[in-house]
């Protein structure tokens, strides 16, 4: 099916709020060209259970297309018009799996040379579709603060190699209290800016929400039943005489949070995003150091926060061979150095990520070494590849930053 | 495509200067260019040719560029100065690591689905110099870790195709076949080594090497073989311990050997990454080593080490840095590779881009065969 093809019946089964979105920008989504409108779709498909951020930026993307004139918009879709897209996938129904039309899509492209002409006209037309809003003023700056190194008693891993390019190298940092001052920190921005899934708590181990009011909590210990749930479905999929692993991709793209015991009455539209962790993210189920980076990515790139505690823990222990061959099963030991590496690789790549959203330029960033005394700050008021040696407590440091 | 008059083409050099101007202050290496012309000698009939895929792909951040150095010691210390460096190899194929190393072996872009168990289009390296030279099915062979990468040895094309191909040992697979059956639950994350679909294990196919034939073959027990591998730590390892059987065994002429440790990077896990890329480093200095250990090997034999391609950098917000390889960007295509052996240049450094299609035309003009439906260029530099 073609785009110019769209009927508004076709949206009867979208949830609500994503079927008036499309049936409402219906005349709009025809004149698209087909390999751009499914990948529209998978952003309509999921509007209800998207951040607020998320959705300002969907209705923002339909204003501009809407405005523009016919001719505009060819223009701005000939790249996307230019790319083949074959009949075998024009034919996935793509108005209620868009989805698998992605995933199928992406092969195409790759395995008829088209993939890199695909990712210069994504990259063009989001540079124009950025170049033409102006973003919204942020009530405050953002802050992002990493608490990293959980566990480790000594180290001789060298610290924040790519960070301290771009900030103040703490060196003699206090660490007394230092935790409970960040949480300090993140509550009170919290109370004084009560926007909606505007300030979070990643946590790589346990954490109790009911504690943080305001805040949106994530953490790897309270996903372990749909951590082990999921990864039970995979490995049945993947066993010789399974599925494979692209009926795997579709498996898990098209599951609810009831299918692996959530329960999304309170909160429909964090537990779906707590599911899609899992879903999406590869290594999620396995590893906390991972689940807590991309975690934090994902809720940079979609919540757009103010505020943002990634706090990581030791993950597993990766066995060695011999090791899996000599022992029979039992607990995972774990692995607080290995950790402590890929928290730190987290923690830069947390910063890339910051820098991505409005208002970079003002954002700040904290790295802690939790319970050690070194640190590294970003900001506009932080000269770039500094060191400070003045002792200064970590609490004086997230105080600062806020 | 990657356009190598427009950004990506600037991305590509600028990682391949970077290489190079390392090279040159680290170890003295010569540009190739400066070089003054010296006919290489020409391989003997009694050459052999090693290859190892630096795999699933690292990047120069772990590896070439300030901060990745401390990874790779033996690479820097003990190989490149005895090599000929090709600093810029870009990969235009599919990012996908069958598929990717499939077209290294075949010197020609497969565009084949990844993670399907399917054989080749093209010929592969194997066919081209077993059918020109008349070549037995022991001289050649391949030691791949993964058991996607079943069908690797040999292709279904008209002209070559079944029979002619390349014997294929998956050491997990005979590992997991080898041991009791009380283990096998472990056995289950033990073959997990397809990191791009965690847990894929497609059945197998092909002409894949078999238990009864470890001891006919690599004069090795099953008992032997087991007990060695309860001392190693990764299957990568498993895989050099096989290949090393196979050199001392029956010394094919042509041995290929794809090393997956790597890809765990698809974890997230960065520090087991970096574990893995020095690993890896390792066991490259190792396989050298036992070249020259080889009568068989020694003084006879060119070694090529490559990535099969590199990985996403930090700054494309379409991927996540090293722990995939889907954008398709400049940092992800390019790659590098190490040639040496005897008749190769020593120290040297080669700054033009290549293609690492350009791979199997090579090696025919090393082993006397000629890769006809490759699109690869034979590489001058090293013949």
């Amino acid at each position: 099916m073609l785009p110019r093809d769209l009927q508004a019946a076709q949206f009867h089964a979208y949830p609500p709020e994503a079927r008036h979105l499309a049936i409402a920008h219906l005349e709009l989504l025809r004149l698209l060209p087909v390999c751009f409108v499914p990948l529209l779709l998978r952003e309509v498909i999921a509007y209800d259970w998207k951040f607020p951020a998320e959705r300002a930026g969907l209705d923002r993307q339909f204003r501009y297309l809407d405005a523009l004139k016919a001719g505009e918009v060819d223009s701005l879709m000939a790249p996307f018009a230019r790319i083949h897209v074959s009949s075998d996938i024009e034919a996935v129904d793509w108005v209620n799996l868009p989805s698998q039309f992605s995933e199928k899509l992406t092969a195409h492209l790759w395995a008829t040379h088209q993939i890199d002409n695909f990712h210069a006209a994504a990259t063009d037309y989001v540079h124009k579709l950025d170049a033409a809003q102006k973003p919204e003023p942020l009530p405050t700056h953002r802050l992002a603060v990493v608490v990293i190194g959980q566990g480790v008693s000594e180290n001789s891993y060298r610290l924040f190699r790519k960070l301290r390019r771009e900030g103040v190298y703490f060196p003699r940092v206090k660490p007394r209290d230092g935790l409970s001052a960040i949480l300090e920190v993140v509550s009170k921005r919290a109370k004084e800016h009560p926007v909606p899934f505007g300030h979070w708590y990643i946590e790589g181990g346990t954490l109790d929400p009911a504690a943080h009011p305001g805040i949106a909590c994530v953490s790897y210990d309270s996903l372990q039943g749909v951590r082990d749930s999921l990864v039970e479905r995979v490995t049945q999929v993947m066993q010789p005489g399974g599925k494979g692993p692209e009926y795997a991709r579709t498996m898990l793209a098209a599951m609810r949070p009831s299918d692996v015991g959530m329960n999304e009455a309170d909160n429909p539209v964090l537990t779906r995003f707590q599911l899609s962790l899992l879903t999406e993210g590869s290594g999620t189920q396995l590893y906390s150091t991972t689940f807590v980076q991309w975690t934090a990515r994902e809720v940079l790139r979609r919540a757009q926060p103010l505020t943002l505690l990634a706090r990581f823990a030791p993950r597993r222990k990766e066995r060695t061979m011999s090791e899996l061959l000599q022992e029979s099963g039992g607990r995972y030991t774990l692995d607080p150095i290995g950790s402590l590496v890929d928290a730190d690789m987290g923690a830069w790549y947390t910063w890339i990520n910051l820098q991505r959203l409005s208002g970079s330029q003002d954002s700040r960033l904290l790295v802690w070494f939790e319970n050690h005394s070194e640190a590294v700050a970003t900001g506009p008021d932080l000269p770039r590849g500094a060191e400070s040696r003045d002792p200064v407590p970590v609490s004086k440091l997230v105080s600062s930053l806020a | 495509m990657p356009n190598e008059n427009g950004i990506t083409g600037a991305v590509a050099r600028a990682i391949s200067r970077s290489r190079r101007d390392f090279l040159r202050a680290a170890t003295g290496a010569a540009l190739f260019s400066e070089l003054p012309s010296l006919r290489a000698q020409r391989m003997s009939p009694r050459r052999k040719v090693v290859v190892v895929t630096f795999g699933g792909g690292a990047r120069d951040d772990e590896t070439f560029l300030p901060d990745g150095r401390e990874n790779i010691p033996h690479l820097l210390g003990e190989l490149i100065p005895g090599a000929t460096f090709f600093s810029q190899v870009v990969n235009r194929g599919i990012l996908g690591h069958y598929v990717a190393n499939a077209s290294l072996a075949t010197g020609a872009y497969e565009t084949f689905n990844n993670f399907a168990a399917v054989p080749p289009e093209h010929p592969t390296v194997f066919e081209y110099f077993r059918k020109d030279r008349r070549r037995p099915a022991t001289d050649t062979w391949v030691v791949a870790p993964s058991n996607g990468f079943n069908r690797i040895g040999e292709s279904d094309h008209r002209g070559y195709g079944q029979g002619l191909g390349a014997g294929v040992i998956l050491p997990k697979r005979l590992l997991a076949a080898a041991l009791s059956s009380k283990l096998h639950g472990n056995f289950q994350h033990l073959l997990r080594d397809n990191y791009e679909t965690p847990m894929y294990a497609p059945e197998l196919s092909g002409r894949q090497f078999e238990l009864r034939q470890m001891d006919d073959i690599l004069k090795l027990s099953v008992d032997a073989f087991t007990e060695h591998a309860t001392s190693l730590a990764s299957p990568d390892e498993l895989s050099v311990y096989v290949a090393r059987q196979l050199m001392r065994q029956l010394a094919p002429s042509l041995l290929w050997i794809t090393l997956h440790d790597i890809d765990i990077a698809h974890s997230g896990t960065f520090g087991l990454y970096l574990d893995a890329i020095r690993r890896t480093d390792r066991l490259c200095g190792e396989l050298w080593r036992a070249i020259q250990d080889e009568p068989e090997y020694k003084d006879k034999t060119a070694l090529f080490i490559l990535p099969d391609f590199g990985r996403d950098s930090d700054m494309n917000a379409g991927g996540n840095g090293f722990q995939h390889h889907r954008t398709g960007d400049a940092v992800s295509r390019t790659t590098w590779m190490i040639a040496m052996g005897p008749g190769i240049r020593q120290n040297t450094v080669v700054e033009r881009p290549v293609e690492p299609t350009a791979l199997v035309p090579t090696i025919g003009a090393m082993l006397g065969f000629t890769a006809s439906l490759s699109d690869g260029r034979e590489l001058a530099e090293v013949l």
